[in-house]
Parts: C-alpha cells; structure tokens; sequence
C-alpha cells in the first residue's frame, strides 16, 4: 500500500514518545511540573490540530475555537462530577456535544463568505462564555471543581487517535475535497463537490477534538471557569495554526509544540507575551503570510525526488 | 415613567456603538477589512481624552477635539504600518493581522501604563436631571447624544460634499476604476482611516464621561458589538451604521431593565448570529455575488 | 429528444435584465458554439446552465430534468460540467489531485471508510487514481502529474481545466472560451483535442469562443447573443451571412473605434 510506510513511522514514533514519556514519569526522573508541561502541550497539540482542518484544511476561518473547548470541557465535567460516568465515556461524550455545537454554530453560518464566518464563531464562542458566567449548575463566574483524572496515557491516546483520524481524513478523497474549497470554492461547487456538506463536516470533526482536549483540559486542572475560555484562548490556538503554516499538519504540531514551551517561559510576564504573540503574528502575515511550513508537511523535507513512478 | 429614562440611555448607549461602527463600516466598505484594531482604537481616545481633562486640565470639547485628531494620525499609522501591504493578500492574512494588530495595541498600552482602571471625573459636562415633557431626563445623555448627532452630521457633510467623500465613495465602488480616473487610491484610504479612528476617539471621550471606568482592555466588547451593529445596519453602509448602532443600544436597555442585565453582552451576539442567517447582508446592505 | 432544452430562461440583477429569453437546444452528440461581442450574456448563460445564477424566467430541461434551482454541484452531477474564463485551478493541489477532485462525486466510500481506512477506501481511492492518470494521458500531462497545477504554464492550466471537467463524467461539457489567450499553433491543438474527447467520450459540447474562424471552422451549429438576447441560431454559413449578427459586430467594432 502506498501510504503505509509513513503510517507505520508515525506509529513507531508515537510509540517512542509515549514510551520514553512514561518512562521517566514513572522512573520519578520527570518531576510534575514536566510531566504536566508534556500533557498541556499534548492538549494544546489536538486543539492546533482540530482547528487546522478547519482553518489549514478546508480554508474557513474560525476564530472561536475555544467556545468548543468549552463546550467538551464543562459537558465532560458535568459527566464525571454530577453524574459520575467514567473519565474515558466523559471525554466521548464532551467531544461528541462540541460536535454537535459545531453543527449547530456551522450549518447557519458556513455559507456565509470569510470574514462573517469569523465574526459568528467569535460571537458564538461569546455567548458560551456569557452562558456559563451566568448557569449555576456548573457554578457560575466562581468556577466548577472537577476531579484530576487526565493522565499521559489518556491524554496521549487521545492525541494519537486525533492525528491518525485527521491526517487519514485529509488523504482522501473528502479531505481533497476540503482542501478544493479552500482552493477555490466556485470550482469545487462546478466539479460536483457539495461544499456546505464538507465544510460543515470539517467543522463538525474539528469541533468533536476541540471538544476531547476539552475534557483533558477540565480534568487536568482542580477547578475550570468560564474565564478560561476567552477569545484570547482561541487566540492562542489561532496563532499555533497560522504559525505552522495554513494546511501543514506537521507545522501546526511543531509550532503548538514551540509556542507552549515558549509561554510556559513566559508565565510571570503575561503582558509581554502577549506583546511578543502579537508582534510575531503581524510580522509573519507580512513577510511570510504562508507561515513556518506552508502547505507542506515535515516529511516533505525528507523527500528526495523520486526520478520516476509512484513513492 | 422610567422607561423614557432606559430609552433615552438606549439611545446614548446606541450612538457610541454607532460612531464606532461608522469607522468599521467605512474601512470594511473600502478595503474589505474587518479591523479589529478599531476597538482599540477608540480605548486609545479615551485615554488620550481622559489625560487631556485630567493633565492639561481642559474641557470637553477641547479634549474631543484632540482625541479625534491624535487617533486620526494614530489610524492612518496603523494603516501604513500594517495594513498597506496586506492589499493584495489573501483574506484570512489580513484578518489575522488586524487581530495581531489589536492585541499589540491592547498590551502595548498595559506595558506603557499599566493594566490599571482610570476614573473620568464626573463635572466635565453637566450632569443634573432635566424635565421634558414632565419626565425626568439625565443630561449627560442628552449632551451625549447630541455630541454624537453632530458628528454624523459632519460625517454626512463630508463624505456627500466634499471631494474627498467622492472619493472615498469611488474607491469602495471599485477600487481600479478609481485609480484609472486618476484617484489618489492610497491617500484616500488613509483618509478613510482617519475619519473612523477620529470617529472612535471621539466614541472613545463620550464613553469616559458617560461611564466613567476606562481601562486598556475597554476597547474589546464595545469593539465587537460595533461590529455587530454595522453587520446589523449592512456592512459598506453609514446610515446603516447608524441605525444599526442606536438598535443595538436600545435592545440591550430593553435587556437590561427587563431584568436581564447579565445577559445583556449575549443579546449582541444572538443578534448577530440571528442577522446572519436571516439576512447577512444587513438592513441597508445590497447583496452581492461574487463573480464568476 | 433534445438532450438539452433552454426554454425562455432568463435573469435579471436588481431591474437589470442579463439575459431574456435565452432558448436552446442540444441534441446528443453536437458541438454548438455560444458566440457574442463583449458583455452580450455568453458567461451569464453559462451560470444560469450550470445553476450558478437561479433563472428568473423560463425553464432549463437537461436530459428530461428541470434543472432550474439545482445547486451547482448537482448539475455537475446530473452531467453536466465546465471550464471557466478565468482559469479556476486548485492551484495548491498538484496536477493528478485537480483531476481526482472532479471525479469525487464518483466514488462512494464514505468519510468513516477513510477515517478507519477500511478496503473501501483503498479500492476507490485506487480507482480514482486510474481514472485521473488516464485523464491526464489523454491531454498529454501524465508526465506533470505532481506538479503543482500553479506551476504549470498556462496553455497547460487551460488543458488541466478541461482535463478536470471531463473527470467528472459528463453528458455535455460547457467550455467557457478554451483558447483564449493561446497561439495559433496551441488552439489549432486544443480543438484536434475538443473533436476527440468529444468522440472519445460520445459528449455534447457547447463552447463560447472569441475566435470566429474557430468557431465556424468547427461547430456545426452557433447561437449568437447580444444585449442578452438571442439574436440569431443556425448553422455556420446562415450566422456569416446574417444581417442581424454582421450589424451586432460591426456595431462594435464601430463603437470599439470611438472608445
């Protein structure tokens, strides 16, 4: 088969990490403060991800990202802590709710043009956050206690599945049809490719992940609160994608990877942060607006030209 | 007869949103840019209105007057710094810049100042309840009000009267058109620029004497939900804007003296996503198709 | 039956009349060319055929099925397809993927079969592959199969674009001036190309040219648009000598004069 030996090297790779990974956290080598470095990077890996088959992908500029955050977040708090389901069934169930919040957010809005799809995400992310501040049942502005479950092997199986699923979505003939309504929408309506259904679908499956990380996310932490759920959180993720490289997999991965390390730094100096995020991103959409990687994926760099026939 | 009261309040509320909402709705109607700055742009002129009342000691009108003109020339820097180049870029890159844009601008200003609230003093226009018409009516927003009346009368004035509002019009009507007809394209973007962000200041010193708080971050939400109002009202239009503004305004006083005051950020947003479903292009817009 | 049946059908933008009264028809197997001066309506049939713009008058009758309000990809898929005046590639895909793409509506593997990558997808994915690379033979670009479709040149972009509609199976192929901006030398390959993929694949083809000699070297029958009415139809011989269609050029070419 064609693309099995990249799949079989990502698989030997994801197993080196988890492996050298829980090695040392289990060793006692890692000390907490790493090991939950690596886990918040992880999560903040499938939001990149989630959002770049929107964004990269399918060309729909989504800035409210972390309203579906939200949305996995409290729905799989809400699971564990008021009805005490099992972690793994939370973490289902917070995905398949932010899905069907992208549905919702997506099918209205989707045909609209760019720029309008940018606004209503953001004002659906807004109405989350407003909805949360002011619901009760999940605490309120106060915030909702939930129980530390995340853990690396969770949380890496989750990231595994979400990288297989969306690179395997994107090679094939519906993630290349994503990718001609990034392209050029018109002609992939005149080549018979329904694009509300595959931009809604994109949005759907992006949201879901979104929705995943989301409940790594509650269950990593002690407490959530809707504040944590801001534009400046899809932000952040916005700029993992747009730094990557719009349509690289493997950039968004990278630069999710770099940037959190990077703000893990900067964590007493918020301002400045958020002074050099800001910098970097207007002087990267003026000088090279295809970002770190471009369309293409890592192993491209790896890639001799092969002189005839397939690879 | 209290509602009068939460009307007129409405209103006050409604023609901030809409003076910042003419500055986006001109800016989107000629380069097709939703800039995000803009909001920020207006916190710029409540700081520089606020420091001009408490530092040099001046009135209101004095202190409007230079808001306006420092974010004038500080809309068009944007706009030559950042925005210029991204002309013939794609869509999402210029969206992203003026989001980066806005973030630099918001934490620019915590560095410089620090993330600290200011507080406009309270005399700097006439603030005891007037009787009209039998009704008590505060007259803080009546001055407001009319302050922001004047001002899109002149905007009217300009953009229907002068050569330069010809201009403008041209080029949103077609931008290489308008170059060929020997239209300085460049000088009259910046000018577009330097209306809005003179319309933000000012939207930016009415805002601190109303509501007294200022602090780096105001820009955001009021940023947004002018937005909102010019989607509402049609995006490219200024009496759209206008109307859009004052709609905005009066709904959330209805939200809020019905008792839903918590709600009240939410109802700009479901407005908005109501708008897009049932009609994107607004309640003056024209619809458009791209063209094939 | 005709294979196609233009009845009436019309649009108006806002008061503006494009097009009115636009009758045609098809039959099986034609090639007809769509001609006009500048701005007569060509692109705009062109949109209405392929439910670009929704009609605001008459009928559209492909292949004994109204097409009118049909979303654009489900005209392509009842067989109907086309070319754009200005080239509109996936620029980012390469060569091989800009033809796949058309021939997705053809496959049927759904999106949890490549998610999980069951053997659907592989034997579908597999087929596609066939099919484009022998698309591409046939327009002699299997050679560029992975090079981006931005980077080609452009008389080949335009063949890529016809390569790509032909993927997508249809009965009748709509080509939106195919040779604008070729040579001599390219065109006259370009339409040995037209007449045998038109064979080949037993189409209806209906092209909007500039070139006359073009199109009365090669359609057996032409329309002639103007103001976005139909001014005259028939074969090349009775559109040369027809007064109506002399005056719309000459017309022009004597306003084109004083511009």
């Amino acid at each position: 088969m064609k693309k099995s030996k990249p799949f079989w090297a990502f698989v030997i790779l994801a197993a080196v990490v988890y492996g050298v990974v829980q090695f040392f956290t289990v060793s006692g080598l890692l000390n907490i403060y790493y090991s939950n470095l690596i886990i918040t990077i992880s999560i903040n890996i499938i939001l990149a991800v989630s959002l770049h088959l929107v964004i990269g992908i399918t060309g729909q500029f989504s800035i409210g990202h972390a309203g579906f955050l939200a949305v996995g977040a409290y729905i799989s708090a809400i699971a564990t802590m008021k009805f005490e389901l099992p972690f793994v069934l939370a973490i289902v169930i917070g995905g398949v709710v932010a899905a069907l919040a992208g549905l919702i957010v997506g099918i209205p809005t989707l045909r609209l043009r760019g720029d309008y799809l940018a606004i209503a995400t953001l004002g659906f992310a807004e109405i989350i956050r407003i909805m949360l501040f002011n619901i009760d049942y999940v605490g309120g502005a106060a915030g909702m206690q939930v129980t530390h479950f995340t853990t690396w092997t969770t949380t890496f199986v989750c990231l595994f599945i979400t990288i297989l699923v969306i690179s395997n979505f994107t090679n094939s003939r519906h993630g290349r049809a994503c990718i001609s309504i990034r392209e050029n929408e018109i002609a992939a309506d005149a080549m018979g490719i329904n694009t509300t259904f595959y931009k809604v679908a994109a949005f759907a499956i992006g949201s879901f992940f979104a929705g995943v990380a989301g409940a790594l996310y509650s269950h990593n932490f002690y407490i959530i609160q809707p504040g944590n759920f801001g534009f400046l959180k899809s932000f952040d993720i916005l700029i993992f994608v747009v730094l990557g490289g719009l349509g690289s997999l493997s950039g968004s991965v990278i630069s999710a990877i770099l940037l959190t390390i990077i703000s893990a730094f900067l964590q007493q100096y918020p301002e400045t942060r958020m002074i050099i995020y800001s910098l970097v991103l207007v002087i990267v959409m003026l000088y090279r607006p295809q970002g770190l990687l471009g369309t293409r994926e890592i192993t491209d760099l790896f890639k001799w030209k092969p002189a005839k026939g397939g690879h | 007869m209290d509602w009068l009261q939460q009307l007129i309040n409405g209103i006050s509320l409604g023609s901030i949103y809409a003076l910042i909402a003419l500055g986006y709705t001109m800016v989107y109607g000629i380069i097709k840019l939703i800039n995000f700055a803009h909001g920020d742009v207006f916190m710029v002129g409540a700081f520089i209105g606020f420091y001009a009342i408490t530092g040099w000691g001046l009135g209101f009108f004095p202190a409007l007057i230079i808001s306006m003109a420092f974010c004038a020339v500080f809309g068009v820097l944007i706009e030559r710094i950042a925005y210029k180049r991204l002309r013939n870029a794609t869509r999402i890159a210029a969206l992203i810049t003026a989001i980066g844009m806005s973030l630099l601008i918001e934490y620019g200003m915590i560095f410089i100042r620090g993330a600290q609230p200011e507080a406009y003093p309270d005399d700097v226009v006439p603030n005891k309840a007037i009787s009209l018409f039998g009704v008590q009516i505060n007259s803080q927003s009546l001055f407001i009000l009319l302050t922001s009346i004047v001002l899109m009368i002149i905007l009217q004035f300009i953009v229907h009267r002068t050569k330069m509002g010809k201009a403008m019009r041209a080029v949103s009507l077609d931008m290489d058109a308008a170059r060929l007809m020997g239209i300085n394209v460049d000088k009259t973007i910046s000018f577009t620029f330097a209306i809005g962000s003179a319309l933000a200041g000012a939207a930016g010193v009415v805002f601190g004497v109303y509501y007294t708080k200022i602090e780096p971050l105001m820009g955001v939400i009021p940023g947004l939900k002018a937005f909102v109002a010019a989607v509402l009202g049609g995006i490219g239009s200024i009496p759209g804007a206008m109307v859009g503004g004052i709609i905005l305004g009066v709904v959330e006083a209805i939200v809020s003296a019905a008792g839903f005051s918590l709600w009240r950020d939410a109802a700009a947003f479901i407005i908005l996503i109501l708008i897009l479903i049932l009609k994107p292009s607004g309640i003056f817009g024209k619809n458009t198709k791209e063209k094939v | 039956m005709a294979l196609l049946e233009v009845k009436n059908a019309g649009i108006q933008f806002g008061g503006l009349k494009a097009v009115s009264g636009f009758n045609m028809e098809l039959r099986q197997g034609e090639l007809v060319g769509l001609i006009g001066p500048n701005g007569a309506g060509k692109t705009t049939s062109f949109n209405l055929l392929t439910g670009v713009y929704v009609p605001t008058e008459g009928e559209i009758i492909f292949n004994g099925k109204r097409l009118n309000g049909l979303p654009p990809y489900k005209v392509t898929q009842s067989g109907i397809s086309r070319t754009f005046q200005n080239i509109r590639l996936f620029s980012e895909l390469s060569v091989l993927d800009n033809v796949k793409v058309a021939y997705h509506s053809l496959a049927k593997n759904s999106i949890l079969s490549s998610i999980f990558r069951l053997p659907s997808h592989f034997s579908e994915e597999k087929n596609m592959e066939n099919k484009a690379l022998e698309f591409l033979k046939i327009f002699n670009l299997d050679n560029l199969k992975d090079e981006k479709a931005k980077n080609l040149p452009y008389g080949q972009q335009r063949r890529l674009e016809i390569a790509r509609a032909l993927a997508a199976g249809p009965k009748l192929l709509l080509l939106d001036e195919p040779a604008a901006g070729m040579n001599p030398q390219e065109t006259h390959e370009l339409m040995e190309l037209i007449a045998f993929i038109r064979k080949q694949f037993d189409l209806t083809i209906l092209l909007i040219e500039h070139d006359m000699n073009l199109v009365m070297g090669i359609c057996e029958r032409i329309y002639v648009l103007d103001h976005g009415q139909l001014i005259a139809a028939g074969t090349p011989e009775e559109i040369r000598t027809n007064p109506k269609v002399i005056e719309a050029y000459l017309g022009e070419e004597v306003t084109s004069e004083h511009a």
